[in-house]
């Protein structure tokens, strides 16, 4: 066969997602097989590949940083893990680790619990589980090495209380396994002893647990024999124990004589660090975010709220997937230049046929506005979406999802071979639990221009997201509106103030995530004055956490209801990064619904279709929308699926929270069967449920005005964006937005009806 | 799960003619019952022309597994592919030949 698959060989991306006028942008880059490569920038203005589409159209911008670059590769110290450096106090000749775990793959193969142990196991100790899922300690002395095992394969998802105790005097080494539960004839209580053949000396060496350290490189760490599963509570001790002996000291208060170190992984959540509470004070940090906030061993169930109980939640789920930053080396950084116009720009990098572009946004000068139009790019969805695997892993389940077979491109095909590079907030770890952090400072694979996720659409040929937000750019460009540019990131930190600045706020074609600042930030903008275009479907669905220590990584609890690929662990539904609850914005008192006159109805992922106009798009205070627009029929035709109403869905409902002056203009007809609602909308299953059937299911057209003299517009459709383009922007769909568009930007107040 | 009823020659000409989108419901039965049958190999395709060109192929679903591309011809169309993967599956299932026309 001639034909091969295809090979992404030049992935990157940049230390920040935005950058105004003066500030500086670094960009990291990783090839493979190639001797260099050409950078440029460029300005972003369409990405469309569809047939009839309007191709692609990039504006090249001359910058410092043009020309060509040795080619390198870097790669990914993946893995989720805690440091504690070397310390003195942490030496002792005779001495003993415990720790509660709650092994998630114990037949993965070798993996490290806590160790304090040479990269090439000459010297030191390693308390962890083998190969046959049983604990071991292995121990390198002065006089050789020996490793002491149960025998015995620990539970998967049991918490049982291990360790090890080395007796320097005795000259033996004993581990244990206990186990919180046992049932019959599955008991995993175990204990083994071994004699010391020397003296074990493990000065100088940190402390790590759910890893082992293998070597330094610039400033990444790279960690091996990963873990997963929970630690919770490890201890050092400077005597020698049983394993029930041990056990009973672990609930003993702190200032024991005999603790070297007592690490409580319920101080500290929201952070990187982890600290000692004993004397010696033998604080550390984790590595690549592994979750925190999660339940103890002595969980209740009585409580659920972390901050409530810490001491219950004193456990860190570690992965051996996890990923923050990658550390990569910086190719070149561009400092941006006063006069840049605002937009979505990117650093193209192209060596023959292999090339990648790594989008950013250049922002106004910092507290200005240079238009009176913004997109608000929704990039905390690019992040929950970042580096799917869905049609990947997903098989015939997701050829039945999405109905059709799936596309899998270079993208795909190498996050499929590297899981270092990370996962989206809709995957699980290599352990089946589900990714709860996303990370920007990490190549994003479906974040690019022309890349279409492989399993929207046929073939994934839908664009989604990153492109299906494009046409947007294109259509302003084409009518020579100019409008600034900012992301979700933005709004967290600038909140009100950043919209403020604008006449008109336009949203992408899929903003579901959205933490409080954010919200916050949007709702007040439409209380007091702002028009709001909400040009997407399920948006402000979810509610997400970031750090301000943490820069890039944004946290999603999916719990309790909503559409969820994965669903937290009951207890386990409040963020690690800032404490607040996570799960649907619905379910705390913030129906999306309010905010823009509709919301999430359900989705579909094999077409689109149209809107019919209602009697409401007659009414007077429609009519700055329909001006000229004499079509019944609204949007039968664009590149997502051939409509303008589809994907994934929003309606008005009164009953949930839609404002009673919300005018529904227009309604779809004839959604597919493979469309569903989501579990928030199925309180009690029937029939009526699938998208012939459900007079619940369909995307509304709204408006309706705010205080303050607002407004808001809704397509309550992620596909409208797909018709924009359509017909040379020809068409009822552009025609409607560029009438929005109008009066939005006119300053004149809506009058109240 | 229902059954697939090799005589529903009715729902084959449905899909023949219009692989994508909208389709009644014996044939999404039908096309699930098939897309997810454990004998069948686990179709899927690779993209190597964007909105362009794909390459049939296998992948057996779950993490990292290998994708092998199949000896055939490209795809322009995701619709012919979606027919050919069909006519495959009812092959298998029935050693019957459909029609390669759409």
């Amino acid at each position: 066969m001639s034909v091969e698959l295809p090979r992404k060989r030049i992935i990157g991306y940049a230390d920040e997602l935005s950058v105004a006028p003066g500030e500086t942008i670094a960009f990291k880059a990783s090839c493979e097989g190639l001797e260099n490569y050409e950078a440029s920038i460029v300005r972003l203005i369409s990405a469309d590949l569809h047939p009839d589409g309007r191709g692609w159209i990039e504006e090249a911008v001359a910058s410092p940083i043009d020309g060509g670059y040795p080619a390198r590769e870097q790669a990914i110290p993946a893995g989720s893990w805690a440091i504690v450096p070397a310390k003195p106090c942490l030496c002792a000749e005779t001495f003993s680790i415990a720790a509660w775990v709650w092994p998630t793959t114990p037949m993965k193969g070798d993996q490290v619990i806590a160790r304090r142990m040479t990269a090439d196991g000459t010297r030191g100790w390693s308390l962890g589980i083998d190969s046959d899922g049983a604990l071991s300690m292995q121990i390198a002395t002065s006089g050789g090495s020996v490793t002491v095992a149960t025998g015995v394969t620990l539970g998967k998802r049991v918490w049982c209380f291990v360790g090890a105790s080395v007796d320097g005097e005795s000259g033996t080494v004993t581990v244990w396994q206990r186990p919180q539960k046992s049932w019959p004839g599955h008991d995993a209580t175990a204990e083994a002893r071994s004699a010391l053949p020397g003296h074990v000396d493990a000065g100088g060496l940190p402390l790590t647990f759910a890893a082992a350290f293998d070597r330094e490189q610039g400033d990444q760490t790279f960690g091996t024999g990963f873990y997963n599963g929970k630690i919770e509570a490890p201890r050092l001790y400077r005597m020698a124990m049983n394993g029930a002996e041990a056990q009973a000291r672990q609930d003993a208060p702190d200032h024991q004589t005999s603790l070297i170190a007592s690490w409580d992984f319920g101080r500290d959540i929201t952070g990187t660090r982890i600290s000692d509470t004993s004397a010696n004070q033998a604080h550390g940090h984790v590595l690549n975010v592994p979750t925190r906030g999660m339940k103890g061993h002595n969980w209740t169930g009585e409580i659920l709220d972390w901050k409530a109980a810490p001491h219950q939640y004193g456990a860190i789920h570690f992965h051996d997937d996890d990923i923050y930053d990658c550390g990569w080396l910086t190719e070149f950084s561009l400092t941006v230049p006063d006069g840049w116009k605002s937009g979505i720009y990117a650093a193209k990098l192209q060596s023959g046929e292999d090339q990648d572009y790594i989008p950013f946004v250049v922002l106004p000068p910092r507290g200005e506005a240079t238009a009176d139009v913004l997109f608000l790019m929704p990039s905390a969805s690019y992040m929950a979406y970042a580096n799917e695997h869905s049609a990947s892993h997903g098989g015939g389940f997701m050829q039945s999802f999405s109905n059709g077979l799936s596309g899998l491109s270079a993208q795909d095909l190498l996050l499929n071979e590297r899981p270092d590079l990370g996962y989206s907030l809709y995957d699980v770890h290599s352990d089946g639990s589900g990714v709860a952090y996303s990370s920007r400072l990490r190549p994003i694979l479906n974040m690019r221009p022309g890349v279409t996720n492989a399993w929207v659409g046929p073939a994934g040929t839908f664009p989604w997201q990153f492109n299906a937000d494009l046409p947007l750019l294109d259509f302003m460009h084409h009518h020579g509106i100019a409008c600034d540019v900012a992301t979700d990131e933005d709004l967290h930190d600038e909140g009100l103030g950043l919209l403020s600045r604008y006449q008109v706020v336009m949203t992408g074609s899929h903003p579901e995530y959205y933490s409080k600042p954010m919200l916050d930030g949007l709702q007040a903008y439409t209380e007091r004055g702002g028009r709001l275009m909400y040009l997407g479907g399920n948006g402000f669905y979810w509610r997400v956490a970031y750090h301000p220590d943490l820069p890039g990584v944004m946290e999603l609890r999916r719990g309790e209801d909503g559409i969820r690929d994965w669903v937290a662990e009951g207890g386990e539904y409040y963020h690690s990064l800032d404490g607040s609850y996570g799960g649907m914005w619905e379910r705390q008192g913030r129906p999306i619904h309010a905010l823009a006159g509709v919301g999430m109805a359900g989705q579909g992922f094999d077409s689109s279709t149209y809107y019919r106009r209602t009697s409401d798009s007659h009414d007077p205070r429609a009519a700055f929308i329909f001006e000229g627009i004499e079509d019944e029929i609204i949007g039968d035709f664009g590149a997502v699926g051939g409509g303008a109403a589809g994907i994934e869905v929003d309606r008005c409902d009164y009953t949930k929270g839609s404002p009673p002056n919300t005018l529904v203009l227009a309604s779809s007809e004839g959604l597919s069967d493979t469309y569903y609602p989501g579990p928030e909308e199925i309180d009690n299953a029937s029939p009526l449920i699938d998208g012939s059937q459900n007079p619940n299911l369909r995307a509304d057209l709204t408006f309706m005005e705010t205080s303050g003299g607002g407004a808001v517009f809704s397509t309550g459709s992620i596909a409208w964006m797909g018709s924009l383009t359509w017909n040379g922007f020809d068409n009822n769909v552009a025609a409607i937005m560029r009438n929005v568009l109008k009066r939005f930007r006119d300053p004149e107040p809506f009058p109240e009806p | 799960m229902t059954p697939i009823d090799p005589a529903r020659k009715d729902l084959v000409e449905e899909f023949r003619h219009k692989t994508v989108g909208h389709h009644s419901g014996d044939l999404r039965r039908m096309l699930n019952a098939m897309r997810t049958h454990p004998d069948l190999p686990p179709y899927i395709l690779v993209c190597t022309k964007p909105q362009r060109e794909w390459h049939l192929a296998t992948k057996v679903p779950g993490r990292h597994s290998e994708v092998e591309l199949l000896d055939h011809p490209p795809f322009h169309d995701p619709r012919d592919a979606e027919w050919t993967v069909f006519r495959l599956r009812w092959a298998a299932l029935f050693d019957e030949e459909l029609p390669h026309e759409r």
